[in-house]
């Protein structure tokens, strides 16, 4: 690598789930904190190896839900009861039943609409570009390889020390990444 | 997974704990409970003995059907989480036979205080037009039939289990388990139809002006939900007692409190729609249901019903947390298993005193009777289940997915 080029940081392909594991608990206790793994189905334990804190997103949905639902229920009481009053099939103004399955509705729908933005926005998606997508090995993490990346910006990172701990931790490949 | 699994070795009841004696514990009960019971229903509270004997017949009846459908399901899917609790399911599954003796006193003796379309002078113009099926031929023909469904049902996913745990061909295993989802599979249709078709004869029939085209999947719902409270709670008793203590994980516990959790919110969605129709339609014949729930103290539980039976175990159980803490879930199973008996009472009890169409105000009394038939149904239902508990390995041991399920974890 020239000395002009800039360094993002390193991409690790290891073979299996378990030299994976074994790979992600040797990066943890190093101490990076800049740093992910890529697989191309969900490995059990990874989060916990990883050091990933449970995720904020059932707060979300939990907030959001509740205020669609209060929401919806208040709306339908003022549109039915007082600003538009209609009488529908004799009953009411104020007709409770009648308003639970939109109530409900609601519910569902800023519920899961939240699930949906908020998983992106907390992921960080859409993220049309990474530095990973010029790898040519990196093409293989939806089919059968897995990979670990550690970034340059990581106070940690040493780029003959991180490339070593890469290399001793089981990973078959250590690629270097531009930005 | 390449490696050999690591079986589970505490797969027997000690012979000192308190499962060993449940044949005899459950006995007791049941003789106790059922005859105390069926005595006072040769006397004056004859109506009052074979409702309370009714309720406490399709209360725990439900827990049965509950696993029946619970193990069809997931063979039929080819679940692996679930192998660890499986037996226990079956267990609890293979006691309906004893269900149909029970049947018998609501067939005979209490056959003409509990159904009111069996005294022909009751017989209106809108029954008139249901003749052809509330015949008591027909009542006697269908319930054989719902019991010899569920009889075989139950034997063949039982025996089939048990067989491989003796089975040490793995081909001849996976045979086993290829056999079981052909059963299981159009067995779901059997048991969903037969399940139905019991609630509305032995439960519908009550009330035989009312009908509603929801109440089977009403039955359903409650059924498999008391279930699945049921078999946490039980997993969590024989772990007490040293069975399946490594096996049965927090990750099979978390998926239990889904299910009830999961089901908690099916019970409410199909009470509601059952609800909303007759509501809006405002139809006589319909609305007689709730109408002699919102007067005589049973509006009470009317209105209690949507909270606690809904909204109170909804947020409760809303928490991962919870689910996957021991004391938290139980709390939530003993709680859906008392809304569950409440259910039911609501369902059944408001028809005691209506006899002769009129309204006699059915006031909400609880009775000593209810006790009794409760502790008799819940003893015969142990005392099956303790029989054949007793008498096989806690688990499937050579179920050929046992592996996955000891390994399983949720996300």
């Amino acid at each position: 690598m020239s000395a002009d080029k800039k360094l993002w940081g390193l991409l690790a392909q290891y073979e299996n789930p378990a030299t994976l594991t074994h790979g992600c608990e040797r990066v943890k206790a190093a101490g990076y904190e800049k740093w992910d793994a890529c697989t191309p189905f969900p490995v059990h334990g990874l989060d916990k190896v990883m050091g990933i804190p449970p995720t904020k997103l059932p707060w979300a949905v939990l907030i959001v839900g509740l205020t669609g639902s209060t929401f919806m229920l208040f709306f339908q009481s003022w549109a039915m009861g007082w600003a538009y009053p209609m009488i529908v099939g004799g009953k009411p103004l104020f007709s409770m039943p009648a308003f639970v399955p939109v109530w409900y509705e609601v519910t569902v729908l800023s519920s899961c609409v939240t699930a949906f933005l908020a998983n992106w926005i907390m992921n960080g998606l859409p993220q049309p570009y990474h530095p990973v997508f010029a790898s040519k090995a990196f093409e293989r993490v939806t089919d059968d390889k897995f990979f670990i990346m550690i970034e340059a910006e990581d106070p940690r990172f040493n780029l003959e020390a991180t490339k070593k701990l890469l290399s001793e931790s089981g990973a078959t490949l250590v690629e270097e990444l531009e930005p | 997974m390449s490696h050999a699994i690591e079986k589970p070795t505490d797969i027997t009841i000690p012979a000192s704990s308190l499962w060993a004696k449940l044949p005899v514990i459950g006995g007791a009960m049941a003789v106790i409970g059922l005859g105390a019971t069926l005595a006072s229903a040769t006397g004056e509270n004859k109506a009052r003995a074979m409702f309370s004997y009714l309720w406490a017949f399709e209360s725990v009846l439900a827990l049965a059907l509950g696993a029946l459908g619970w193990v069809l399901i997931n063979h039929a899917v080819k679940a692996s989480w679930h192998v660890v609790l499986r037996r226990i399911a079956e267990t609890v599954a293979v006691t309906l036979p004893v269900f149909a003796f029970l049947f018998i006193p609501i067939a005979t003796l209490g056959f003409h205080e509990l159904y009111p379309w069996t005294h022909a002078d009751h017989i209106d113009e809108i029954l008139a037009r249901k003749t052809w099926f509330l015949t008591s031929g027909g009542f006697f023909a269908r319930a054989a039939l719902y019991f010899g469904i569920w009889c075989v049902l139950a034997w063949v996913l039982y025996s089939t289990s048990t067989k491989m745990d003796a089975e040490t061909n793995p081909t001849v295993r996976e045979g086993m388990v290829k056999r079981l989802v052909v059963v299981s599979t159009p067995g779901i249709a059997l048991y969903a139809l037969s399940q139905s078709f019991q609630a509305i004869d032995w439960m519908m029939s009550l009330q035989p002006h009312w009908y509603s085209t929801i109440f089977g999947v009403y039955y359903f719902a409650a059924s498999i939900l008391a279930f699945n409270a049921f078999l946490a709670l039980l997993a969590m008793g024989l772990q007490k007692a040293g069975v399946l203590t490594k096996a049965i994980t927090t990750e099979h516990f978390h998926d239990l409190g889904k299910y009830v959790y999961g089901y908690g919110v099916f019970w409410a969605y199909i009470a509601f729609s059952q609800f909303i129709l007759i509501w809006y339609a405002n139809i006589p014949e319909e609305t007689e249901f709730y109408m002699v729930r919102v007067e005589g103290g049973w509006e009470y539980i009317s209105y209690a019903l949507p909270v606690l039976h809904f909204f109170v175990p909804f947020f409760y159980l809303v928490s991962r947390h919870v689910k996957r803490h021991r004391t938290g879930l139980a709390i939530a199973c003993v709680w859906m298993l008392v809304m569950h008996l409440v259910d039911m009472y609501w369902l059944i009890m408001p028809n005691f005193g209506m006899h002769g169409g009129g309204h006699h105000e059915p006031h909400l009394a609880l009775s000593y009777l209810d006790v009794t038939a409760l502790l008799g149904m819940v003893g015969a239902l142990f005392a099956v289940f303790g029989f054949f508990l007793n008498k096989n390995k806690a688990v499937a041991i050579n179920d050929p997915r046992l592996g996955e399920s000891l390994a399983h974890e949720n996300f």
